[in-house]
């Protein structure tokens, strides 16, 4: 037998950070069966967030000596795969910490407390009368975070369709968990979950296609057969176009954003800002692999694509953005424009390509939690007030809230000395170099146009003098002031001292092939 | 030259308004740490005078060359030459002036206050930073952190309409600045780039292909028109002045905005000078229409604020057009103008802003008469609308006879068109005072005339008005050397040597 099954090496100590999270998450599950209800809240927070610490140190211990194509070449642990893998543990850290507020039990906190059950029905009066609290987030979202880990080293496009499907699953379910609006969040949910079934489904057949051109579903042969074959674009191009889709999907790009305003908008708030932060460092990590590892050689036949792609995105963002009149449908909006902003950066194919995609990623990542977490403590009569009218006289009332979400709209427009600003230079700068200075002309001038939105939130913060409003900032725990003051940290930090993170971005920014 | 002169020039002023903001509430400290921390800032800039040689050869002086963000080619540089040195000794001065003028705008209640001159102490950082930086990256920074302070200046502290008035500012601010952004990218990829490859000195005399020159020259033109602000793209600037507390306008019209024409100067001209005279005719004629447009404008308003924002889009018609005559003399005063123009500014905005505290109204039919109610502050507009009209004696007469003559000498029709803004000038002053403070005693309550603290706010303006006026060589001597400088970048001689020879053969004769 010549085919005899050898097999593969896998380099178990270079995946621990991934394989811990992994065991977080499942034994999180094991909480849910076994503690009891009362304790599974004190037991699930340490728990995960001792995962995600733990994962983290793990992967800058181990990660840098550990690099390599793994897993018969199916995994790839290289710089852009660690860089990325340890700014999704950061963020969702943060993302977590923002998640397990409890509000001090004084206000209901974001999650249902039946997330089976049909709104209004027995089921759920009797699990709000028995103080259940919604504790399966916490694996959800690790189960979450270990299948974006995985995306950003997948280097087979097997391996990264079930990376998708382990990072969407879990996003699904917590889409459909909001405590107020019971149907918008699970029409939220149902609709995210169609959507990203047809969206995998995209996927999977450019897939197909892919190895019907290259015989293999490794990033590397593909590559391979890019540069070898000729002539047999009527499959390679329609493929890398459907995996494209796949992935935009995910990043909210036009025109496959319809999901976005929705979901941003039914999720409870606290997952929004975890799923804006990091599914965006995901499937942008994924997408840059695809892109720059796998078709790079057919840049000719997709780089128009993903440019037309880019304006239509930043343009349709910003301009639908300012028409919006719900907070978190405006962050929805801005994360599309922001999407398109860094696939700017993306389509230049360059180091400097995936330098500066991934500072931007790490900057939005670090503003968008804050912002909205922030938007989760303003609330009018129990209820989170994301109506931009509620927002008034804030200014007066909250003072510190206002002015850290003053500080992140700043960065949102990407004025300079905020990491917006130097995220925003990285990735011009980057398409200008290689000639794609219409595209960083039109990324200006969006950002014009999101300015608006961004300093009209802020006027309301300040405008009003308006004392009477019931809406009011709600005193967060230490965890949600701490994401907070962390993020808006790390947004100055990155705009007034960039150069350790660009360094770090700079020297990684390369993949193994 | 190892002291940090300039570096303290940007902290001292945001130490100060760190020290302001977190004064206790109710503090009646605010205003004498606000003046007192804007005394002292203009203290070591009196120091960094001293320090500044005008004989020297180099291009900046007192310069500080630190690496900031290496990975994209951007150091920390300030550095100041004679025109950048003269615009932050006029912020220097105007901002106490200011601070004092504005003693009274904000109640002692709660925070606002404290606010308020944290604020303006922020602006001052960034009028300081926005003129030393010798990077281009540095300065596009100041330029955009700068919006940041006016911004909430007229926001939070302006008239009714004070938020509409702010964000059409912010916009037309960051549109500009964006489109320079790209331009400040470009400039710096068609550079030596490296580690410093966006200072200044790296960035001049590059070998740009044409096109290239004329698109980057376009990027940052429009961001310095809108700043400056030229027509057609003033209309930001009537309702920001007319929103805005007169001390915000003064900072912000007599100081921010020479960012416009400083910038043409600094960068416009150093940076891309074949484009800088490829589109000559355009700036000229733009410049032209500002000067008279502006004017118009001026004579047919009521609202004093108004009118005094457009008088300055017409006196930034001139200051465009001595620059873009590319003559000594020209240049010369269209940088003495900026520092005059920034004076009679502050002399109009403020005492504008004495006669509305007083009767509550900031249109002019409601006034008349008042020389006769507050004879010291009529007097004091009387002298700014003089200096404004160019009176010989006082400082605008000055530059705007070597603006004229400087164009004259390369373009004679335009500089006999541009003397027409000249009477222009006098008209819309001679109007405003005439219908302010001439005519029949009004029937009303008695008001207070200048109170002390308003006659120590006048004086240095006044005093400036005449010492410029009757004296400014020791300034000249000061922009000249830079002057010249910008002119050898764009490679323009002077047309007077011809001429010179002329008259003297003809005098010989």
């Amino acid at each position: 037998m010549t085919d005899q099954f050898v097999a593969p090496a896998i380099d178990y100590i270079g995946l621990l950070p991934l394989i811990i999270v992994l065991v977080g998450a499942l034994a999180g599950v094991m909480v849910e069966g076994f503690a009891g209800r009362r304790t599974r809240y004190a037991v699930q927070l340490p728990l995960s967030v001792a995962t995600l610490v733990v994962a983290f140190v793990a992967l800058v211990v181990l990660g840098p000596r550990n690099q390599g194509l793994t897993a018969a070449d199916t995994l790839a642990l290289d710089g852009p795969a660690l860089v990325l893998q340890g700014l999704l543990l950061l963020l969702s850290l943060l993302g977590l910490l923002v998640m397990a507020e409890r509000l001090g039990a004084q206000q209901p906190d974001a999650f249902t407390q039946a997330g089976a059950a049909t709104p209004g029905s027995p089921e759920e009066s009797y699990a709000v009368r028995h103080g259940a609290t919604m504790t399966e987030v916490f694996p959800l979202a690790l189960l979450s975070v270990a299948g974006m880990m995985l995306f950003v080293s997948a280097n087979d496009l097997l391996l990264l369709f079930i990376a998708l499907e382990v990072l969407s699953l879990p996003l699904y379910v917590l889409t459909g968990l909001a405590r107020r609006r019971r149907l918008l969040s699970q029409e939220a949910a149902l609709k995210y979950f169609l959507l990203g079934s047809f969206s995998s489904a995209f996927f999977l057949f450019g897939a197909v296609l892919l190895y019907g051109y290259a015989g293999s579903m490794r990033f590397g042969d593909i590559a391979a057969a890019v540069s070898a074959n000729v002539g047999m674009d009527g499959l390679l191009v329609p493929g890398i176009l459907l995996v494209a889709v796949g992935l935009l999907f995910k990043v909210g790009a036009v025109p496959f954003h319809m999901w976005t305003p929705d979901v941003y908008q039914g999720a409870p708030t606290p997952v929004t800002g975890f799923m804006a932060a990091c599914t965006k460092v995901a499937a942008f990590g994924a997408m840059l692999r695809v892109l720059y590892v796998a078709v790079e050689g057919a840049r000719l036949e997709w780089q128009p694509v993903i440019a037309a792609v880019a304006a239509l995105t930043m343009v349709v963002g910003a301009v639908l953005a300012i028409v919006q009149t719900d907070v978190k449908r405006i962050l929805a909006y801005s994360s599309i424009a922001h999407a398109g902003f860094v696939l700017v950066g993306l389509i230049s194919l360059d180091q400097a390509g995936v330098s500066s995609t991934m500072f931007y990623l790490a900057a939005y990542g670090f503003m968008t939690i804050p912002a909205f977490a922030i938007v989760f403590l303003v609330r009018s009569a129990g209820t989170e007030a994301t109506q931009v009218g509620q927002w008034a006289g804030l200014g007066r009332r909250s003072p510190w809230v206002a002015v850290a979400f003053t500080f992140l709209m700043l960065a949102f427009t990407g004025i300079p000395l905020t990491s917006g600003f130097t995220g925003k230079f990285a990735v011009f700068s980057a398409a200008i170099s290689q000639g794609w200075a219409w595209l960083a002309v039109i990324g200006v001038l969006a950002s014009a146009v999101t300015a608006y939105i961004y300093f009209k939130l802020v006027v309301v913060m300040w405008l009003g003098d308006d004392a009477t409003g019931d809406t009011a900032v709600v005193t967060p725990s230490l965890l949600t002031t701490f994401a907070i003051v962390a993020g808006v940290a790390v947004t100055l930090a990155l705009g007034v001292m960039p150069s350790p993170l660009l360094d770090l971005a700079q020297s990684t920014a390369t993949f193994l092939r | 030259m190892n002291f940090p002169w300039l570096t303290t020039l940007l902290v001292l002023p945001l130490v100060g308004a760190l020290v302001v903001a977190l004064l206790p509430r109710a503090s009646t400290a605010v205003r004498p740490v606000a003046l007192g921390f804007s005394l002292a800032t203009l203290a070591v800039g009196l120091g960094a005078l001293t320090q500044y040689r005008t004989g020297s050869s180099e291009q900046f002086q007192l310069t500080e060359v630190h690496s900031w963000i290496p990975q994209f080619g951007v150091s920390y540089a300030l550095g100041v030459d004679g025109i950048s040195l003269t615009m932050i000794l006029l912020g220097l001065v105007l901002v106490p002036v200011c601070i004092l003028a504005a003693w009274n705008d904000v109640p002692v209640d709660g925070r606002r206050q404290h606010v308020y001159f944290s604020l303006m102490l922020t602006l001052l950082a960034a009028m300081v930073g926005v003129f030393a930086a010798i990077d281009v990256f540095l300065f596009y920074v100041f330029f955009e952190a700068m919006l940041i302070p006016v911004y909430f200046l007229i926001g939070m502290f302006g008239g009714a309409r004070r938020w509409k008035a702010a964000t059409t500012f912010l916009l037309y601010s960051l549109v500009g600045g964006l489109i320079m952004l790209v331009a400040v990218i470009g400039v710096y990829l068609a550079g030596p780039r490296g580690t410093d490859g966006f200072l200044v000195t790296n960035l001049t005399g590059l070998d740009l292909s044409v096109s290239a020159g004329r698109w980057l020259f376009l990027g940052f033109f429009i961001a310095f028109a809108i700043k400056a602000p030229m027509w057609p793209v003033h209309t930001w600037l009537p309702l920001a002045a007319e929103q805005a507390r007169p001390t915000t306008s003064v900072l912000l019209i007599g100081v921010l905005d020479k960012v416009g024409t400083y910038g043409m100067i600094r960068f416009c001209l150093a940076l891309f000078p074949e484009a800088s005279q490829w589109a000559t005719p355009v700036i000229l004629a733009l410049a032209l229409i500002s000067m008279v447009v502006g004017a118009l404008l001026a004579i047919g308003q009521n609202d004093m604020l108004r009118l005094i924002s457009y008088t300055s889009v017409s006196h930034f018609g001139f200051i465009v057009m001595g620059i873009f005559a590319f003559t000594t003399v020209g240049g010369s005063g269209a940088t003495l103008y900026m520092i005059n123009h920034g004076f009679t500014t502050a002399g109009l905005f403020l005492v504008a802003g004495m006669l509305i505290a007083r009767h509550g109204s900031r249109d002019i039919r409601d006034y008349g008469g008042w020389q006769r109610v507050t004879p010291l502050i009529a007097g004091v507009l009387l002298f700014s609308a003089m200096s404004g009209l160019a009176l010989p004696g006082l400082n605008s007469f000055v530059s705007e006879f070597m603006v004229v003559v400087g164009v004259y000498q390369r373009y004679t029709w335009l500089g006999v068109l541009a003397a027409t803004g000249v009477v222009l000038a006098a008209l819309y002053m001679l109007l405003m005072y005439q219908r302010i403070a001439t005519g029949p005693r009004p029937v009303m309550a008695d008001v207070p005339d200048m109170t002390g603290r308003e006659k120590l706010v006048v004086a240095p303006i006044l005093a400036a008005f005449l010492l410029l006026g009757f004296f400014p060589k020791p300034v000249l001597d000061v922009l000249e050397p830079a002057v010249q400088q910008s002119l050898q970048h764009v490679g323009a001689t002077d047309p007077a040597p011809a001429v010179d020879t002329a008259t003297a053969e003809g005098s010989g004769r």
